[in-house]
């Protein structure tokens, strides 16, 4: 299994003709999720949210390359000195 | 450089035997508000045979660009009501967007449009001349009185109908009309003497819009910025519009003072910044119109009370983001004329205009929810929306995914009534995405040899839409559903067909390119029951008059 970088957003209960509900529906309820909370609170949310989305990947290989992923877009320049495993770890080097 | 919009000045009159002071007249049908809406609506009862008195307060268009993007399937509707063509020959089709976030542009995007279809993805047009347009052609029909200047003072609504004393430059008079509809706009003064009310949710947010005359060349582009550097921490949203006018939204936030941001001192600078940093200092422009409006979303529990009916902005507002505004209020019109003329000729109980109501508050409630989503994203509440917003805009310059998620509007498209009682649920099994309440995708066919489109190939009222291999191995089915074209409410039989060929007193449509088949899920002996709004009532995979019978009466309301 790859990382997927195209839209994957579905809601196989409700079709619609329209592409964009399920993707404008997650990030709406996404935030619903937060409303009310401390920054704290918020920062925490997030933090579990990952866990638990991570274990529904489960496939270490593309936790991986979606942690590269996210370091590369924040600060480009270090992303080869930062210590995430590529690919090639996940098939047990 | 163009000449600015000449404003049209239209003649003031009296409905046909109306005497000021002269006791009550009486109308079968009226019509409140000349807008886009309430001519529209005018102009399709008048193509349905209707008499309809027109009354508007004003004498002349609305000021100013206001709506201006027209979605496909809103000039599909301008099609059958004759301004189609007009509002595709004047607008600007536009493809390209692009989006900015701080100092870059982060992505574009190609509205490529899907092929086979007669009608641009979107067309950005000024509003003032679309009513224009709409008032030109409503003047065309005599069915039609349209009253300028004639000011509804006072409103009262009752079982059999309404009563409106109206103001004009003559003196006032009463006015008794059997059925109303109110399409006076968003304060709309008719619904709030008849004690009605909206209700949902405001925003407290300003937009400065400015349509902007550019001389010289600049790209017919939509350009979304995410807080950029010549306005930051707000968005700008710039459209090209005709005649070289450029519109510009710019977010100002609550705190703005509306008079002052009004001012050409404040604007100017402004768009100038925005030319500047795009690399465009060369570039002259000139101030058309400015304006400053806050927004809320929402609408009426119900848009049918008795014999009074609502369309438009008076009846639901949505935010500006998507041009859901203009687009679902034309497509309110399209859903209740041919429904409120089977009504008023008695072909159809009066519970036919519940279903009005009921896919049409659908459909609002589909514009509010895209249009406040869009309004969420493009202007975060919360420190955290603000940061996924960030994160998502970050992400989306390098993949695909995020862009998904970027909101800078999703642009007005029509709803699909799967939910309707209308609708007769599929018995059969199809595998395309229409289904009975969706509204029917056009394609390219031939007709008598000549290309056309599908879409202009419907009848007024309910089509029967048949699908073949050759036309003369429809046969017996032909035979069998032909009266159908001339019963009480009539369905029209058109045959559309994979070989080309002709049939006696029946219109075939060679689907030459297949098109048609394909967006129909289409095979020998297909059959489609369309309503007159172009939505697809009822669907078989062989003709049976009996089956067609009752989905066309339930489409009736009965």
């Amino acid at each position: 299994m790859e990382l997927i970088l195209e839209p994957h957003f579905a809601d196989p209960g409700y079709p619609s003709p329209y592409s964009h509900l399920a993707a404008d529906a997650f990030y709406a309820e996404l935030l619903q999720a937060h409303d009310g909370l401390s920054p704290e609170q918020s920062a925490m949310l997030d933090a579990k949210l990952v866990l638990l989305l991570a274990n529904q990947v489960g496939d270490l290989g593309v936790l991986r390359a979606a942690l590269r992923a996210v370091r590369e877009d924040i600060e480009p320049e270090r992303v080869a000195q930062c210590r995430i495993p590529d690919l090639a770890g996940s098939r047990g080097t | 450089m163009t000449a600015a919009y000449v404003y049209p000045k239209y003649p003031f009159r009296l409905p046909g035997g109306v005497v000021p002071g002269a006791g009550e007249a009486r109308a079968p049908l009226v019509v409140v508000g000349a807008g886009p809406i309430g001519l529209a609506a005018a102009i399709d009862a008048a193509q349905r045979g209707q008499e309809v008195v027109l009354l508007d307060d004003d004498d002349t268009v609305s000021v100013g660009s206001r709506g201006l993007c027209y979605a496909k399937r809103t000039i599909e509707i301008l099609d059958r009501l004759g301004a189609g063509d007009a509002v595709v020959a004047k607008g600007v089709t536009w493809n390209t967007g692009r989006v900015f976030h701080r100092d870059d542009e982060i992505y574009h995007f190609d509205l490529l449009d899907a092929p086979g279809h007669q009608r641009p993805g979107m067309v950005n047009l000024q509003q003032y001349y679309l009513e224009e347009f709409l008032a030109d052609r409503a003047a065309a029909l005599p069915q039609v009185t349209l009253c300028w200047k004639n000011r509804v003072a006072a409103a009262r609504a009752d079982a059999d109908g309404a009563t409106l004393d109206v103001e004009t430059p003559t003196g006032g008079y009463r006015l008794r009309a059997d059925w109303l509809i109110v399409a006076d706009g968003a304060r709309s003064p008719v619904r709030k003497m008849l004690g009605l009310d909206a209700e949902g949710r405001v925003f407290n947010d300003r937009f400065l819009i400015a349509d902007v005359a550019m001389h010289a060349d600049f790209p017919a582009e939509r350009w979304f910025w995410f807080d950029p550097p010549f306005h930051r921490g707000q968005s700008v949203l710039l459209h090209r519009q005709a005649d070289d006018i450029w519109r510009i939204d710019f977010q100002l936030g609550w705190n703005a003072d509306p008079e002052a941001e009004k001012r050409p001192e404040h604007v100017i600078p402004r768009i100038r910044a925005m030319l500047d940093h795009q690399g465009y200092q060369d570039i002259d422009f000139s101030l058309e119109w400015v304006s400053v409006y806050t927004f809320q979303c929402r609408r009426m529990l119900h848009f049918r009370h008795g014999r009074v009916l609502f369309a438009g902005d008076a009846a639901h507002q949505v935010s500006p983001f998507g041009a859901r505004g203009a687009n679902s209020g034309i497509q309110d019109v399209d859903n209740l004329i041919w429904k409120l003329d089977l009504v008023m000729r008695g072909k159809a109980p009066a519970a036919l205009l519940d279903s009005y109501d009921a896919e049409r508050t659908a459909a609002a409630d589909e514009n509010i929810l895209n249009s406040a989503r869009s309004t969420d994203f493009i202007t975060p509440k919360s420190p955290v929306a603000l940061r996924y917003r960030d994160a998502t805009l970050q992400l989306a310059s390098r993949h695909a995914f995020a862009r998904a998620l970027v909101n800078s509007g999703r642009l007005s498209a029509p709803t699909h009534y799967w939910d309707s009682t209308l609708c007769s649920p599929d018995r059969d099994r199809f595998d395309c995405l229409l289904r009975p309440g969706s509204p029917l995708d056009d394609a390219p066919i031939e007709r008598d040899g000549r290309p056309g489109w599908l879409l202009q190939q419907l009848a007024d009222g309910f089509t029967l839409l048949l699908f073949t291999d050759r036309p003369e191995s429809l046969g017996s089915a032909l035979a069998e559903l032909a009266p159908l074209g001339a019963g009480a409410v009539p369905a029209r039989c058109v045959v559309v067909s994979e070989q080309p060929g002709t049939l006696p007193g029946v219109v075939v449509l060679h689907d030459a390119q297949h098109f048609a088949a394909e967006r129909y899920d289409a095979q020998e002996g297909t059959t489609y029951l369309v309503r007159p709004d172009q939505h697809i009532a009822a669907r078989w995979r062989r003709p049976d008059a009996a089956a067609v019978r009752a989905a066309l009466t339930r489409a009736c309301g009965h």
